[in-house]
């Protein structure tokens, strides 16, 4: 016989988020991932699950502009930082960054899980590096999961974008 | 260009779909056509395929499963062009029991060449029914019409014209189909209405936009982890950490300061629910479990392969002989012969699966991203003990899906967890249920001899496969035996036996396939239970298989390529092969050449080929190894396919690479960790998968189309004979011949790679 068993203390508090440029007091767990606030509290449906590690990207948002996983993101850490999800990375009301209009175009995803990963941290990326070759895009994407094996269809959408 | 788009636009045609009253159209019928309401969902109705919106847009309803590869779009293409419609006025309902008839699913690269060619039949009876609809109304013969852009008019007088809409718009043909007979991928339907003739098409050859991609990409539709429905539960199953234990006692006490949580067990099956999502997952962290002791009969992971070579066979299928086997070998000059392993891999999707099940009376309904719902509804029925049409499987898209994987548990679990709670639940798992706990691809090992005459030609190949069974639970979920949440149960388990050949046209005097199954490792709720993974048990045998073409070419001194084309007589197959190694330049050689890339690098071309279900593949590979380290890159790929008929380029090319991804992850990284508990690959980095900065910097694809074939499959050829590429194009680099995958710098160091 074998027996598994982990302690830990519940309390949970007020917090303000700033998430596509709407704010939102939640009563939440201060230790409890980002990811569950956005899905769970915000009823917010495109940040998704796909590991809890930090390995993946699926649950990937922008604070303050940078690529953060959201799935281990402790809500209370957020603070006045600027949640933007890939619903509001084209500045809301339905309308695309340039890397979403690339990723249509290139007609990228298979199941499309992935995509908060790819398309969040390339938007980043491109902020940060307008022009990149090839290997720099590979690099700064290293580390993603495409399950579907997407990744030519990604590396030729990240190019049209940065040309865009 | 701003894209402005959500999903309930796209599909805002569908909306049609619930309207039953008579929109009228601007010219008064002659008559009333069709039925006001909807003919009972029947294989041999055609409207269980095929519908005229008011608007005169046409919705197919298909009983398979678009799982990104666009085969709906494909579907939705082979459907307009019956109906001589443009392709934006075509809308393909997928994945709803109440909706569709079981056409399979997902389910062996069979959406268009069985699914999509059902659909074209019905949709050339429809534009029949339409055109002697319009005969008659008009008054003027058959022959004396003609269709364009669902416009039915005549050819003499063309202001004598009646639309689709105004004929049947927003009612419902009420004709029968010719039908086969059967459910699942084999379904046919056939009327009097022929399809057109190839000369025709407009619309099939094209490479319209996919209606998924905006939605996806702009972060506005629904997964299916993300359903919610009022006064839903959110779920965690609580697995051992020792396979084949069971919970003995389980302490309440341990998660009462998470709030609302309950603790859902039956025989072996132990769950966790609570209102909030985190507070589940907090409390199946938290659970203090006693569990059964446990001591799965796992071998060694080194001893897998010694394992399946000593374990008994339970099912021998010995497949039938060419020409005299033994008595070519007897008399052989020379025998080549060589065995390759393959180990077992994880669907490994990019999420966990997810499901969704809510009780109402003696009726239930499923959300799940199970590529096949319509068995994965029934296999929610047989858990809530009712007839199967009384539960509603709904599909929504789900974090991927490549065969059997873990969805058909999620949704099996959310059944018995709403069972036993009486609440809506929503299962899903977390990253090691998708990586540990999901249905395997099997292990493999694979025996190849040729006997060659003084003279070195091939007298015989005998090819023998021996692993666990590809249906070991079975491809489907529609049976409890075949899911966790039933197997916990007490659910009595049935193996099932299967396996596979090689899939080739070589002209070899004498052959012999023949494969073996034996039995389970662990004979419940086993984490390396087996089942279909994309292109089930193909890249494993043609890894064998194609890797051992080469090895009987290099033992003769003969270039590989022009060994297979003195060999394969398939034109198709010839026609593969010198497309793929003509685009890629290949180099003839008749050993391995070792060849310098710089950097202390070395860099090598392979080539394999393989049939699937009529699909034809060829591809050609370079790769690059790095000699210190053993790290393999798969630089360029060039692959030469021949589908029949292509339906959309665009959407076949992109399918393609990414079996060409998917494959060369499987062949140099994927291999599942056990240990004597346990799975032990858990997540990302113990299952790792290939990496964009490992991703080929050219896939070049030659699509041969032939159109005057019907279309075959394209989900998964391509998978099949990247892994021999591969190591063929190793020992080109090297020297060093690699008969065990995945192709790690470990096993190619094991192989000689000094
Ligand atoms: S879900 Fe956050 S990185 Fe995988
Ligand atoms: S498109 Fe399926 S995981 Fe990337």
């Amino acid at each position: 016989m074998f027996t598994d068993s982990r302690e830990e203390d519940v309390a949970t508090k007020e917090i303000q988020l700033n998430v596509d440029g709407n704010n939102h007091v939640i009563t939440a767990d201060p230790e409890m991932p980002l990811l569950y606030a956005l899905r769970d509290d915000l009823g917010l449906r495109n940040p998704r699950f796909g590991c809890g590690l930090a390995q993946c990207g699926a649950c990937t948002v922008h604070i303050d502009g940078q690529a953060v996983r959201s799935c281990v993101t402790p809500v209370d850490s957020v603070g006045v930082g600027k949640v933007v999800t890939l619903a509001g990375l084209g500045g809301g009301n339905g309308k695309a960054h340039k890397i979403q209009t690339a990723f249509i175009e290139e007609q990228v995803p298979q199941c499309g899980y992935c995509l908060n990963g790819w398309l969040m941290t390339a938007a980043a990326f491109l902020e940060a590096n307008p022009n990149p070759n090839d290997g720099e895009i590979r690099d700064a994407l290293s580390g993603l999961k495409c399950r579907c094996g997407t990744h030519y269809s990604i590396m030729r959408a990240v190019k049209r974008a940065a040309r865009a | 260009m701003t894209i402005n788009v959500n999903r309930r636009t796209v599909l805002g045609a569908f909306g049609a779909l619930t309207i039953s009253v008579v929109l009228p159209g601007h010219k008064a019928r002659a008559a009333v056509l069709g039925a006001a309401t909807q003919p009972p969902l029947k294989p041999e109705n055609l409207s269980s395929y095929i519908q005229v919106n008011a608007d005169g847009t046409v919705v197919a309803f298909w009983g398979k499963m678009d799982m990104g590869q666009g085969t709906d779009l494909g579907v939705a293409q082979m459907v307009a062009e019956e109906l001589d419609l443009p392709i934006f006025k075509v809308f393909v309902q997928q994945g709803n029991t109440a909706t569709s008839i079981n056409q399979g699913g997902a389910s062996g690269s069979t959406g268009i060449q069985q699914g999509g060619t059902a659909l074209q039949s019905a949709a050339a009876e429809a534009r029949y029914q339409l055109v002697d609809m319009a005969s008659k109304q008009l008054g003027v013969p058959i022959p004396d019409l003609k269709v364009d852009d669902g416009v039915i008019s005549s050819l003499a007088d063309p202001a004598k014209s009646v639309t689709y809409a105004e004929l049947i718009g927003g009612r419902f043909f009420d004709t029968q189909l010719e039908w086969n007979q059967k459910i699942g991928n084999s379904l046919f339907v056939k009327g009097r209405g022929t399809i057109k003739p190839v000369a025709d098409h407009k619309v099939i050859g094209s490479s319209p936009m996919r209606r998924d991609v905006p939605w996806k990409v702009m972060g506005s539709g629904d997964y299916v982890v993300d359903i919610k429905v009022p006064g839903m539960l959110h779920a965690r199953v609580i697995r051992p950490e020792v396979a084949g234990a069971v919970p003995v006692e389980v302490d309440a006490t341990s998660v009462k300061d998470i709030p609302d949580v309950q603790i859902v067990r039956e025989k072996g099956f132990l769950a966790i629910v609570a209102p909030r999502e985190w507070d589940a997952i907090r409390a199946a962290d938290q659970l203090k479990v006693t569990w059964s002791d446990s001591t799965p009969n796992f071998p060694t992971q080194a001893g897998i392969f010694d394992h399946l070579r000593n374990a008994k066979s339970v099912h021998r299928e010995p497949g039938e002989d060419v020409g005299d086997v033994d008595a070519a070998f007897a008399g052989a000059a020379k025998v080549v012969e060589a065995t390759y392993d393959w180990p077992f891999q994880s669907h490994a999707s990019m999420g966990p699966a997810c499901a969704v099940v809510e009780i109402n009376g003696d009726r239930a309904t499923l959300w799940t991203g199970s590529q096949k719902p319509h068995f994965s509804a029934a296999g929610v029925a047989a858990i809530l003990d009712m007839p199967s049409e009384n539960v509603h499987g709904i599909w929504v898209p789900g974090p991927g899906s490549y065969g059997r994987n873990d969805a058909g548990d999620a949704a099996a679990d959310a059944a018995l967890i709403a069972k036993l709670t009486g609440k809506p639940i929503r299962v899903q798992g977390m990253r090691k249920d998708g990586t540990r706990w999901d249905p395997k691809g099997p292990a493999s090992i694979h025996t190849a001899r040729a006997a060659l005459d003084k003279d070195n030609n091939v007298l015989a190949w005998h090819f023998e496969s021996k692993g666990f069974s590809r249906v070991d639970v079975n491809s489907n979920e529609s049976a409890t035996r075949d899911t966790l949440a039933g197997q916990l149960i007490d659910t009595p388990l049935k193996p099932g036996v299967g396996f596979g050949v090689p899939e080739e046209s070589y002209g070899f005097p004498a052959k012999r396939k023949a494969w073996e199954t034996v039995a389970p490792l662990l004979d419940r709720a086993s984490p390396l239970r087996t089942t279909h993974l994309r292109d089930p048990v193909g890249p494993q045998i043609h890894f064998a298989s194609e890797s051992f073409m080469d090895e009987v070419a290099y033992a003769i001194g003969v270039d590989p390529l022009e060994f297979r084309l003195k060999y394969i007589t398939d034109p198709r197959d010839i026609a593969v092969v010198k497309a793929a190694t003509e685009k890629a330049g290949w180099q003839a050689r008749t050993a391995a050449r070792r060849q310098s890339a710089g950097d202390g690098k070395f860099k090598g071309q392979g080539m394999s080929y393989a049939q699937r279900s009529g699909t034809r593949v060829a591809v050609v590979c370079e790769v690059e190894i790095e000699s210190k380290t053993g790290r393999i890159w798969a630089r360029k790929f060039t692959v030469a396919h021949d589908c029949g008929m292509i339906v959309n380029p665009r959407q076949l090319t992109h399918t393609i690479e990414g079996n060409i991804v998917q494959a060369i992850s499987r062949s140099v990284h994927e291999e599942v960790q056990f240990d004597d508990k346990n799975v032990t690959s858990v997540d990302w980095e113990t299952y790792p998968i290939l990496d964009i900065t490992e991703t080929p910097e050219t896939i070049d694809v030659v699509l041969i189309d032939h159109k005057e074939l019907p279309p075959s499959g394209a989900g998964e050829p391509s998978m099949r004979p990247v892994a021999a590429a591969i190591a063929n194009a190793i020992f080109d680099a090297t020297g060093v011949r690699i008969r065990q995958a995945p192709f790690t710098p470990d096993k190619l160091k094991a192989a000689g790679l000094a």
